[in-house]
């Protein structure tokens, strides 16, 4: 008789533990043919709440990091990915049905964007910065700091490096980010985690919540003590985008917009998805003796 | 302790208020078809002048023009170009920067010395400053082309009407925009006298658009479909309100909001500098300031020296005429917010707070509030978490650092703080933890055309001024 296999449970990833859904609730995920693959857990609106808190509560130790320590830390999320590299090739190719060449050229393109991303921590400020000129004896220095917590709509279609191409920049400065994962392709988001969890990345700064984000996000988008919002996984969705535009005016989230349609994933992707979540701050000092 | 000063006013001769004024579109004066509104003098409601309202067809017009304008002149036109007008607007503005100075302190109601030596020195700058960007912006850190967003719809507070016009019209122009800009409904006649110095420059019609209206005519601008960018210095409530108007459309946006300084004052702060900081970040322009230091955090060691010394500097400080030139304090700008400033004062009090205020001879006409400053207020005292917009300070005392951050952040706000003491290193780890905007060390209120201004949180985004300010223009 041949061994009966021990599958995975697939849960959520909040303050760096994984629980199920508080509301008991679960979901068919289905692989890119429709057969069964498991059953995620189905993220409530008491989920997103406890993955705020979790966010908020790490927010300032991650971005009281030294830039070169978080360089160092999303360094080592890539090296653990490259590690398992294997699991992901599978689990991109079961959620997105691609070939197994193109799922191996996602992964490196995953990997390799979080090396990218990486190496952004400890320039960022040198690029957004300034020192400015000021018509008077003043000491005058612009720079950019984290704008808090940001929920992030994670992209539909591309389940593993559209999920990378928008947390590692959010995070890469220091903000902490709650993570609603594509609905129909969790698998790679959870997975995605349990790196997180293995790379000294400390417990809070990302938190992933596996379900609907038609059904989360205003939530999110309402909830006080968030700062930003990217609503790149309702790419398309444009009276639910505007929906939640509308939400987070209440505090004034910075909003990154829902583009038309979801982004090519393998373009360059530029600083915008870095500066989108940034608040450049500028000190003043007089110069005397 | 009392010294008598003979009355110096400012004349008022050098400036010529016309009786009534219409609306500045497509390069002329043309009327509105509005109701037409009066604006007063607040010092002492003195009728000014008449003014046209825009009405939605009003704005139509001036937004229609200004797209002309961006698309056949000022659009195309070569960056060097375009510096050039920019810098003709920045010379006249200093030639006629008397004539401004005396037209802002009589519509507003701020004393004479600011408006002659902070204000229109900073719009003249300010358009400087951008004039030089025109022809550079693919060094600004924007990629090799940056382009302009079209068409800026842009409304201002009354609080520093040249002022937010300059931080307004003139990156936006230097980017290569064309704008419809609204001025506040109390305070419209710089603006006015601006778009005549447009005309003495030649500026291509339609490229500064002026509608003036209240907050209707804001929300028409706000709301038109042919705006590409919406750029607002006001409130938080209405901050709010145009961010839920343009969601899901294109428009870019940058917000400049209300804010709730903090102005920290530790035990080995030069006491007497950090009393002058103080009195500059409260009571400059009537504390109608944004950033105000509203909110004194002062350690409890010293806490008492402070307050004696603070007491005893805002008795000499001058409330009266906006144009003597003695004046330290001029008019509240309007009935409105005179009523406002006297229903939080009330709240103080019936909250529990102590209240002073020295001695002063307040005018009979116009409207007027004594520097006021509330001691024993807590962190829950509606006049510790409210803007108030007025000359009234909340003290407030810590004994640690951190316990100083935490009440310094402890605001819905972000948009300035202010830290005074002697430790270099205390002044860094203060900056870096202080959650606003801008922060200014051992200084208060200073404002320059290359630094960059705008807050964190409630108090809006995007920035204002510097290669920062360029951001919110170009895409």
């Amino acid at each position: 008789m041949s061994r009966i296999d021990v599958r995975k449970t697939y849960k959520l990833y909040i303050g760096g533990a994984f629980p199920r859904s508080e509301s008991g609730h679960s979901y068919e995920v289905a692989d890119s043919k429709g057969k069964f693959v498991a059953n995620a857990a189905l993220a409530s609106r008491k989920d997103a709440r406890d993955a705020v808190v979790a966010a908020r509560k790490a927010f300032a130790g991650w971005s009281g990091r030294t830039a070169y320590n978080r360089a160092q830390i999303l360094y080592r999320v890539a090296e653990v990915m490259e590690d398992r590299r294997p699991q992901f090739v599978q689990a991109t190719q079961q959620s997105e049905g691609l070939s197994a060449g193109k799922a191996d050229k996602v992964v490196d393109e995953a990997i390799d964007r979080l090396v990218w991303y990486a190496g952004w921590a400890d320039k960022v400020t040198q690029v957004v910065g300034n020192a400015n000129p000021v018509g008077g004896p003043f000491f005058n220095l612009s720079t950019p700091e984290p704008t808090g917590v940001v929920a992030v709509l994670a992209p539909q279609a591309s389940s593993l490096l559209g999920l990378v191409s928008v947390v590692a920049p959010a995070i890469v400065t220091g903000n902490t980010v709650v993570v609603v994962s594509s609905y129909e392709r969790p698998l790679p988001a959870v997975t995605f985690s349990e790196v997180l969890a293995t790379s000294d990345v400390p417990g809070g700064v990302v938190n992933i919540l596996t379900g609907s984000a038609a059904t989360i996000a205003p939530w999110l988008a309402a909830h006080m003590d968030v700062n930003a919002i990217d609503l790149t996984g309702v790419a398309g969705e444009t009276a639910l985008a505007t929906e939640l535009e509308v939400a987070a005016a209440d505090n004034l989230k910075r909003v990154r917009r829902a583009p038309a349609t979801e982004p090519d994933w393998t373009l360059d992707p530029g600083l915008e998805p870095i500066t989108a979540f940034l608040e450049i701050k500028t000190v003043w000092h007089p110069i005397g003796v | 302790m009392g010294f008598e000063y003979a009355p110096a006013p400012e004349s008022r001769s050098i400036v010529d208020i016309k009786p009534s004024y219409g609306l500045f579109v497509n390069g002329e004066f043309v009327d509105g078809h509005g109701k037409s509104f009066k604006t007063i003098s607040p010092a002492t409601e003195e009728v000014l002048a008449e003014v046209a309202e825009a009405d939605e067809s009003d704005v139509d017009a001036a937004v229609k023009a200004a797209r002309r304008a961006y698309e056949k002149v000022w659009g195309p036109m070569p960056g060097r170009e375009r510096a050039k007008y920019l810098y003709r607007i920045a010379r006249i503005i200093q030639e006629r920067s008397r004539e401004l100075a005396v037209l802002e302190s009589l519509d507003n109601g701020k004393p004479i010395k600011e408006s002659r030596d902070v204000d229109v020195p900073t719009v003249a700058a300010h358009f400087f400053y951008y004039a030089g960007w025109a022809d550079k912006l693919e060094y600004a850190g924007r990629g090799a082309d940056p382009r302009p967003l079209g068409v800026a719809g842009q409304v201002i507070p009354w609080n520093f009407p040249l002022l937010m016009l300059a931080w307004k019209i003139a990156p936006a122009l230097a980017c290569g925009n064309t704008v419809v800009l609204k001025p506040a409904e109390t305070t419209p006649l710089t603006a006015l006298l601006f778009a005549e110095i447009c005309q003495q420059a030649d500026l291509p019609p339609g490229v500064v658009n002026i509608v003036t209206g209240a907050g209707a005519t804001g929300q028409a601008l706000v709301g038109h479909a042919g705006v590409d960018k919406v750029a607002f210095t006001g409130s938080t409530e209405v901050g709010k309100a145009i961010a839920r108007a343009v969601a899901g459309t294109d428009k870019k946006v940058t917000l400049e909001l209300g804010g709730k300084a903090a102005n920290v004052v530790f035990d080995d702060a030069p006491l007497d500098q950090a009393v002058e900081g103080i009195v500059n970040g409260i009571f400059f322009n009537q504390g109608h300031v944004c950033c105000a230091g509203s909110r004194l955090l002062v350690q409890e060691s010293v806490a008492d020296e402070l307050l004696a010394k603070l007491k005893r500097r805002m008795s000499t400080l001058r409330v009266g005429d906006p144009l003597d030139k003695n004046t330290d304090i001029g008019a509240i700008n309007s009935a409105e917010q005179l009523a406002k400033i006297r229903d939080l004062s009330e709240i103080g009090e019936s909250e529990g707070a102590g209240r002073w205020s020295p001695a002063c001879d307040l005018p009979t006409t116009g409207f007027w509030f004594p520097p006021t400053l509330f001691t024993g207020v807590s962190q829950a005292h509606r006049i510790a978490r409210e803007e108030i917009f007025g000359p009234v300070l909340s003290v407030l005392t810590f004994r640690t650092p951190s316990e100083a951050v935490e009440k310094a952040n402890n605001t819905p706000y972000g948009l300035s703080a202010g830290v005074w003491t002697e430790k270099g290193s205390r002044i860094l780890s203060m900056a870096n933890q202080l959650r606003a905007g801008v922060v200014w060390a051992n200084t208060f209120n200073k404002f320059d055309p290359t630094s960059p201004f705008g807050g964190f949180k409630e108090s809006g985004y995007g920035r204002e001024g510097g290669r920062h300010g360029l951001e919110a223009y170009l895409k």
